[in-house]
């Protein structure tokens, strides 16, 4: 069962080719192929994740892909242990539920059968990423899923600000990719090979040390920046909102994004060593934290308020990495991709009520979409941390890995806090109260059973998944998600009362000021109106990049275009011109002299023969005649 | 008065000939042009026979080599008068001057 692993991503790509070749006519049977796939990958998963929970120990299976000699052979292989059949999980499960959702969510889509072919596409390239024993194979899935997320943002491609954040995704996190693959570079030319264990082995027994190896850490870290969305690149996962909701849920908040963490936690051996680089990453990541809960204060979009919750949570995980909790890290990576994408299916299913995204035109929904209220309160609780739900044991462990450093663990129960507010102010502004726009509201309904149904079940999920990480659990999810040797959260409760207490506070103010409305939120936007403005605004971050790198990137694309235009044309055209004057030249000198010549020739010939042609009378006397008198000349002069 | 000798011979053959350009020359009835030329060839054929007789008898050359000729001019005429007949047809004249349609 675990040597044939690989054949896990295969079905879906077998899907993918079928809908796109095949069944693309027939809208349920490529739902249904879709779905079929992802089954098998989901109940394979979870069969692979119940061995390795029995036997963590890490297993590789590896075949010689290319062999170009001694020098230069990369195998490719897979490489099943704890964090990868963790990551199964989460991935086959959270695109398992995604692709029962989007049967209805999608369900007038003109484009329906595509929209599965897309997201098979994007479950194959997922599936090998996180089974890939080695960085090559794992940079090439890297890329798929990159260009699934691409052309799923971009799904609505007639929106123009769809195709626009499809745009921008993809060359957002090109420019971190450009940085994984320097790194890969770095490490190929120092390790001589691609593999975890081989890389991970060169850096245990000293080979790849020093400033070369805090390089090719930050290199990998940067396509991990452009990936997970941490600052400075952080721009383009807001924006990819634009792509349908379920594919915001699986691709922008529990799978793809997640691939940057991954690829820090599993190059977290490299990391280990190279300090400086570790430091670095755990200061993206609080910082990124720190900036996207700010933002999500405000914003009324519900999908970016969720979206900015994803950055701020993969910057909790980032940080965590970066001070070395690897497991504390997984195991948030793993809760926060269920209640996360529980969120988004949730926030998918009002917006498929209301059809609006603007928070401030929904209110009062409880009552009309019970199922979706309710799951959606569970998630809310998950990610504010309230105890027992999964969210409270994973950021607890967040907590803990932030102990040592007062600083950190300040601004990470600042987040805390943060989180829990803007959670409970989207919850409260679009489930309770009175409905703001009562023609939306009076059309809204509870979505249909394919929508609910894995709503119901992340929700269930997002209450369960905490607990195999209790830290009273002999063996638990440290004892099978480990690096180096298991290390065992031990449970501290003076954390956890205060990081629930935190959370509390957050649900708390948020009740005063948008249930209670015993605090007028306008009163405090007005009263610090600079900084209200811009939190609104996003730290001005696009428009900082536009006027930093946008702007002079055009004016130096319109100089080279007027370059381009002058120059090379120019030369070109010059060239050109210059050619037929040139060949005008020619022309005249060949029409004047050559056929001057060649005309001459004959004009002179024929001339001749009009003048000699009157010789010729047709009399034969005279012919007889000149006979003779030429005879009797010849005689003469002899 | 002397012996006729090959002067005398020759003498006739240059009259005769000369007579027979004139007259090739200068009449217009292409009937007697063709006269005109039987008589070239006879003056030629005198010539032939002067000379086989006066320079080498003991051989017969210049008789064979005339018979030649009066044969190959027996055919030449029955050709030019075949011509002079079909022209005629045509023109209805055998006037030499009009036929020269063959002209540029």
């Amino acid at each position: 069962m675990l040597e044939n692993a690989w054949l896990i991503p295969v079905f879906p790509l077998i899907a993918m080719v079928a809908i796109m070749l095949v069944t693309h006519r027939n809208r349920m049977l490529s739902a249904g192929l879709s779905i079929a796939a992802m089954s098998i990958a989901f109940i394979w998963s979870w069969a692979i994740a119940l061995t390795v929970w029995n036997n963590p120990e890490a297993q590789r299976f590896s075949f010689e892909w290319l062999d170009l000699g001694p020098s230069m052979h990369i195998p490719l292989g897979i490489q099943i242990d704890g964090l990868t059949a963790m990551m199964l999980i989460v991935v086959s499960t959270v695109a398992l539920m995604v692709n029962i959702y989007s049967v209805g969510y999608m369900h007038d889509d003109p484009l329906f059968s595509r929209y599965f072919a897309y997201l098979s596409l994007f479950g194959m390239a997922m599936l090998t990423l996180v089974l890939a024993d080695n960085y090559f194979l794992m940079f090439v899935s890297w890329e798929l899923v990159g260009l699934a997320s691409y052309l799923l943002i971009g799904f609505w491609f007639e929106k123009q600000s769809a195709s626009d954040a499809g745009k921008k995704a993809f060359i957002t996190t090109r420019l971190g990719d450009l940085g994984f693959l320097i790194g890969l570079l770095m490490l190929y030319a120092a390790v001589g090979s691609l593999a975890f264990k081989d890389v991970n082995g060169a850096v245990q027994n000293g080979t790849l040390t020093g400033g070369y190896l805090t390089v090719a850490a930050l290199c990998l870290f940067a396509g991990a920046v452009g990936k997970s969305a941490q600052v400075p690149l952080h721009v383009w996962l807001p924006d990819a909102m634009e792509g349908p909701t379920p594919v915001s849920a699986l691709i922008h908040a529990a799978t793809m994004v997640v691939a940057g963490v991954y690829l820090v936690a599993r190059s977290l051996i490299l990391f280990g060593v190279a300090q400086d680089a570790s430091m670095v990453v755990a200061w993206i990541g609080i910082i990124t934290s720190l900036m996207a809960a700010t933002i999500g204060l405000v914003q009324n979009d519900i999908k970016r308020v969720l979206a900015y919750s994803t950055v701020s949570q993969l910057g909790y995980m980032i940080m965590a990495l970066g001070l070395g909790g690897f497991t504390a890290s997984m195991f948030h990576l793993m809760t926060h991709a269920f209640f996360k994408a529980l969120l988004f299916l949730g926030a998918g299913s009002v917006i498929h009520a209301v059809h609006t995204n603007d928070i401030r035109e929904m209110g009062g929904l409880h009552s009309k979409m019970k199922i979706t209220s309710w799951t959606f309160l569970i998630a809310a609780l998950a990610i504010a941390g309230v105890p027992p739900l999964s969210g409270f044991w994973s950021k607890d462990e967040i907590v803990a890995a932030s102990a040592g450093h007062p600083v950190f663990m300040a601004l990470t129960l600042l987040v805390a806090f943060m989180t829990a507010f803007y959670m409970f102010r989207l919850y409260f502004l679009t489930f309770t109260g009175t409905p703001r726009d009562h023609h939306r509201s009076d059309h809204a309904h509870e979505s249909p059973l394919t929508m609910t149904g894995p709503l119901m079940f992340l929700a269930f999920l997002s209450i369960v998944s905490g607990f195999v990480g209790m830290p009273w659990l002999h063996h638990g999810f440290s004892s099978v998600v480990y690096i180096g040797e298991p290390h065992h959260a031990e449970f501290h409760l003076s954390t956890a009362i205060i990081a629930t207490s935190v959370g509390l506070s957050g649900i708390a103010l948020a009740y005063l000021m948008y249930y209670k409305r015993a605090i007028d939120p306008e009163k405090i936007a007005a009263s610090v109106k600079g900084i209200y403005t811009t939190l609104y605004n996003k730290y001005y971050f696009d428009e900082a990049y536009d006027v930093l790198f946008i702007r002079p990137y055009y004016v130096v694309c319109d100089a080279w275009f007027w370059f381009d235009k002058t120059i090379v044309d120019g030369m070109v055209n010059g060239a050109g011109d210059l050619g037929m004057f040139w060949s005008r030249v020619n022309a005249w000198f060949d029409e004047t002299f050559v056929d001057g010549a060649v005309n001459g020739v004959g004009i002179v010939t024929r001339a001749f023969g009009l003048t000699v042609r009157h010789l010729q009378t047709g009399r034969v006397q005279n012919y007889a005649f000149v006979v003779f008198a030429t005879m009797v000349i010849i005689w003469l002069l002899q | 008065m002397a012996a006729i000798g090959i002067n005398h011979f020759l003498a006739l053959s240059a009259v005769v000939f000369c007579i027979g350009v004139y007259g090739m020359l200068t009449r217009r009835n292409a009937i007697a042009v063709l006269m005109a030329v039987e008589l070239m060839f006879n003056a030629v054929n005198i010539t032939l026979v002067a000379f086989a007789r006066y320079v080498t008898p003991e051989t017969a050359t210049g008789q064979v080599v005339a018979a030649f000729t009066i044969a190959v001019a027996a055919a030449e005429a029955t050709v030019a008068l075949a011509i002079v007949l079909l022209i005629y047809q045509h023109h209805r004249g055998i006037d030499v001057d009009k036929v020269n349609f063959m002209k540029w």
